[in-house]
């Protein structure tokens, strides 16, 4: 059966249409209202509280913590220090990504790691020999994500903690409401905003003390509709729609690299020895075969054919996730996983993955879109990722 | 009965299984005059539907259907012959500590289940499945491939083999060196490289050991494990489905499919013996004495039963009947049929999940368990404790039974069909009493419900369907006997010594199950021969 989260009993007392979806086995909200116009845009211009307790959640302790870690993921985790977060993918020995996500360093010698799918079997198998435990807390933490540009000042009003100066990827420990409350200034968004990190047997108290603050900063509660618009324009990824992780691929085909993703900003070379790095560093070394890009569809041009034939434009207001051909010269050079609509940029954006020799910034490619039931071509340029970059996002106040 | 125009046919099937009906159907559908005939009194051999105690519809044989090669389906288009298949959702698991383990129709559901008892055993299990999805996908053209002989370098055989080479090939390397192991493996050698929950490991050793008289940590069950994967419904690997109206329905569906293809099909006509002459078949003669002729003779009937029964030896070279006569058959398989007055509650099945009854109800707690069944037969015995399958047929058709009662399937192994000092009526009656018992301490409420209870051992299996020693693939499906080696290495192919001969049940390529495969592959080989 589909599990409930620990903040169900809220977030099905706020549901208005009926709008539920799955994650990872979990009943979560896609959108509270009939559409997620509103909640879209409380996360650019108010503030909006996602339930995000369906990630998974792993401690990690021991003498080996960090040396354990350092060998799992491409990024380097000796890094951060006490108080400190970073966001990496990890890759199978092939250098083919397995999943991706966030590592804090809760401790001396102890992380918490959050990933999308289940990834214990994994994370045993690399700890073999290591002085390290591992526990996986998904059920025990509930997860929330309090984002948008007065995310801060809500949460300045419910805690003592000093949020103003707390920078993107740090986090602090606080009380809210008389709860242990864990905040990172994290999110999956692109925006400034937090994510709150609780016991799930107390996360009802805290989600109420936020919503009851919120009402001063025009808080919306907020479904993975709104959230989809959002890490789009934020350039960001997601699993089994941007890319399948290794381990659920069926032929080599389908896998894709953390350098093919763009994410080469995320692995360091100088760390020494990680799960895959041999592989990654031949790729580095001879090329990639396909390249992660931002793309624009010409809209202008969609609006154009749609009003030719006398027909209002469907605007993708809901994101798509599946797989478009792209083109050059009509033979195929690669493929898009996402696009939408993006309100605040009044631009038609999408995600595409395409041979490098198409991937720089400013090359056209073209894309099938449908214009009344019949496929046409239309171009779509490349463009540098983030879509959508605000300075909120990592600001910390004083500074401004 | 004299020889008349009017009993003479292009072709005749000796045995109405459902290998047979497919085989008769596509001759007829081909333009051949084709006559089936049947020993008993209807079609279906191992797969029948029957009405043991007044309204209670049995599954006495097989039950469920996931093999069934979907070309068989759409080209003998069966769906308008009336079948009708339904998939089976879940499998629930009786522990004996009261918990349980279950499989949802859902992924996600399904892991939920799993990490109860395993966090990585959930994640493993992900993986596993798709690897054994990949080689499925790989092997799964090998079943509709007439065999070739890898040492005969006939333009036939030759383009045979590059087609299994090119079916090798296609799979990576990781893939194929997995293969080759768990061709070679056991079944719980295999679980255990993946899994470490017992009662995981429990429930799935038992498709490599279904139908076989090897235990799960016999070598070779790796294969069989695979063998029962490569079933599919709709496109999804390993899933099972039943059949509106019991498997008997296939049978029927096909058997619809013949005649309209104008095959004609005679019951209560058991065959005494094929007619030779100058080592060329000719016909048959039955019981009765009736002969008919033609130009074309198929077997349903099992390897050993076809050439040692109806078969005389000096017709068949000594080599070839001492290949018949090695082939491996006995068998520890019994089906049992419940009617109840109710459903059965079973202690460990959790509040609000009862929906798990309408899927497989598997009594397989761990490997020791079922390789202890096994030990308890493997020198003539039958086992104390046996393994298990069952399912309730009439919550998912109700037509199976009167209203508000149920009947229950169950597949139990093991029971040899070698029994020491033979099998008889009372001998059956003994362990039907054990697998009631063994199944009662799940469902403490069965034996208040039940009434009436019905065994099928090997030996009725024998005596009433006419498989030798009972075995449900018509022979082990044991590597020495597969592929070009089934069920002799020369007459892999549907073809026998004797000139116009041939067979078409589960003794041969690609074995047992409710596949239809054997029965389309030996039509593709006589269309071959006689276009
Ligand atoms: C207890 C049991 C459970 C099973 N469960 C399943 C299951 O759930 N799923 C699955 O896929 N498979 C299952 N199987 C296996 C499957 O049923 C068989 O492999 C398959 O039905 C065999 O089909 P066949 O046509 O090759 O042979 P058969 O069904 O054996 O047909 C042979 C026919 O020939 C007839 N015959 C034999 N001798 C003569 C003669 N001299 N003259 C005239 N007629 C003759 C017989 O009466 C019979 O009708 C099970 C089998 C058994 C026994």
């Amino acid at each position: 059966m589909l599990k409930t989260t620990p903040l169900h009993s809220r977030t099905s007392a706020l549901m208005q249409a009926n709008q539920w979806r799955r994650w990872a086995g979990y009943c979560v909200a896609s959108s509270y209202e009939m559409t997620h116009d509103r909640e879209y845009y409380a996360i650019r211009n108010a503030c909006v509280l996602l339930d995000v307790s369906p990630l998974c959640k792993y401690s990690i302790k021991g003498a080996d913590a960090l040396k354990f870690l350092n060998r799992l993921v491409t990024r380097d985790v000796s890094k951060i220090s006490v108080g400190g977060m970073l966001y990496t993918p990890w890759c199978d020995s092939r250098g083919k990504i397995l999943d991706d996500g966030t590592i804090a360093q809760l401790g001396e010698n102890e992380y918490r790691l959050t990933s999308a799918e289940p990834n214990m079997r994994w994370l045993q198998d690399n700890a073999v020999g290591m002085q390290v435990e591992i526990f996986d807390v998904s059920d025990k933490i509930a997860s929330m994500s309090l984002q948008g540009p007065r995310s801060r000042e809500l949460l300045m009003t419910l805690c003592n903690a000093p949020l103003g100066g707390v920078k993107y990827y740090e986090f602090v420990n606080t009380k809210i409401a008389g709860v242990d409350v864990m905040i990172s200034r994290t999110g999956y968004t692109g925006d400034l905003g937090f994510e709150l990190w609780v016991d799930a047997a107390k996360a009802e108290k805290v989600w109420d003390a936020v919503v009851e603050a919120g009402k001063a900063f025009a808080l919306q509660p907020a479904g993975i509709w709104a959230l989809d618009v959002a890490r789009i324009e934020a350039g960001l990824i997601m699993l089994d729609i941007d890319y399948t992780p290794a381990n659920k691929a069926m032929t080599d085909g389908q896998t894709s690299t953390p350098i093919e993703l763009g994410l080469n900003w995320a692995i360091s070379w100088k760390k020494g020895n990680f799960v895959g790095r041999k592989a990654l560093l031949a790729e580095k070394e001879n090329g990639s075969t396909i390249q992660f890009v931002g793309l624009e569809i010409d809209h202008k041009e969609f609006e154009r054919q749609h009003h030719e034939l006398g027909l209002t434009v469907p605007y993708p207001f809901m994101a798509w996730r599946a797989v478009i051909p792209l083109y050059v010269d009509g033979s195929q050079v690669g493929y898009a996983t996402s696009g939408v609509w993006s309100p605040t940029l009044k631009k038609y954006l999408a995600f595409g993955h395409v041979q490098p020799k198409y991937a720089q910034p400013g090359s056209v490619v073209t894309i099938d879109l449908t214009v009344d039931r019949y496929r046409r071509p239309f171009n779509a340029k490349v463009t540098k990722l983030p879509f959508f970059n605000p300075p909120r996002k990592k600001d910390i106040l004083g500074e401004k | 009965m004299s020889k008349t125009s009017n009993n003479h046919y292009d072709v005749i099937v000796i045995g109405g299984g459902h290998n047979g009906l497919v085989n008769a159907a596509y001759l007829g559908k081909a333009g051949k005059k084709v006559l089936v005939l049947e020993q008993r009194h209807t079609v279906g051999g191992a797969t029948v539907t029957e009405e043991v105690y007044p309204g209670f519809k049995f599954l006495i044989a097989s039950y469920l259907i996931s093999l069934l090669r979907p070309e068989v389906i759409q080209e003998l288009e069966l769906a308008r012959h009336g079948l009708e298949i339904m998939p089976l959702e879940s499998t629930f698991v009786p522990l004996a500590n009261g918990n349980y383990l279950a499989d949802w129709p859902d992924h996600e559901a399904t892991r939920h289940e799993i990490e109860r008892h395993s966090k990585r055993d959930a994640e493993a299990y992900d993986e596993y499945a798709r690897v054994m999805k990949r080689l499925a996908i790989a092997l799964r053209p090998l079943l509709d491939m007439i065999p070739p002989d890898p040492t005969s370098v006939t333009a036939k055989d030759l383009e045979t083999m590059a087609r299994v080479r090119g079916v090798l090939n296609n799979m990576t390397r990781d893939d194929f060196h997995l293969l080759s192991r768990l061709m070679t493996m056991s079944a719980a050698d295999f679980l255990d490289e993946w899994f470490e929950g017992t009662a995981l490991k429990g429930t799935k050793c038992t498709s490599g050991i279904i139908g076989t008289f090897m235990g799960p940590r016999s070598p070779g069950t790796g294969y069989v494990l695979l063998h029962h994967y490569i079933g599919e419904l709709d496109g999804t690997f390993r899933a099972w489905g039943f059949a509106r109206g019991g498997t008997g329905a296939l049978s029927q569906a096909i058997a619809s499919a013949a005649r309209e293809a104008g095959v004609e099909i005679k019951t209560n006509s058991p065959v005494a013996h094929v007619n030779v002459k100058n080592g060329e078949a000719t016909g048959v003669t039955l019981e009765n004495g009736d002969e008919y002729t033609a130009g074309i003779v198929v077997s349903n009937a099992d390897a050993k039963r076809t050439f040692l029964k109806l078969i005389e030896p000096k017709h068949l070279p000594d080599d070839f009947v001492s290949d018949v006569n090695r082939f491996r058959i006995a068998s520890p398989a019994c089906k049992v049929n419940l009617a109840l007055d109710g459903l059965p509650e079973f202690t460990s099945m959790p509040k609000g999940k009862e929906a798990l009854l309408r899927g497989s109800i598997e009594i397989a707690p761990s490997i020791d368990y079922v390789e202890q069944a096994y030990d308890d037969a493997k020198y003539g015995g039958w086992s104390r404790k046996p393994f298990m399958d069952a399912l309730i047929p009439s919550l998912l058709d109700p037509g199976m039974a009167p209203p508000g009662k149920h009947v229950m399937s169950l597949f139990v192994q093991y029971a040899s069909s070698d029994l020491e000092g033979g099998w008889n009526e009372e001998k059956k009656a003994q362990f039907l009493d054990i697998v009631i018992d063994t199944l009662a301490e799940h469902a403490p409420n069965l034996k208040k419900i039940l009434i009436h209870k019905h065994i099928m051992t090997p030996w009725d299996l024998e005596r009433m369907i006419g498989l030798t020693s009972g075995h449900i693939f018509h022979g082990e499906l044991a590597l020495q006997q597969l592929f070009f080696l089934r069920p002799s290495p020369q007459w892999s192919n549907y073809r026998t010594p004797i000139k116009n001969m041939y067979m078409c049940g589960s003794s041969t390529h690609p074995g047992g199950c409710i596949t239809g495969a054997p029965g389309r592959n030996a039509a593709l080989a006589i269309l071959e021969d006689r276009p």
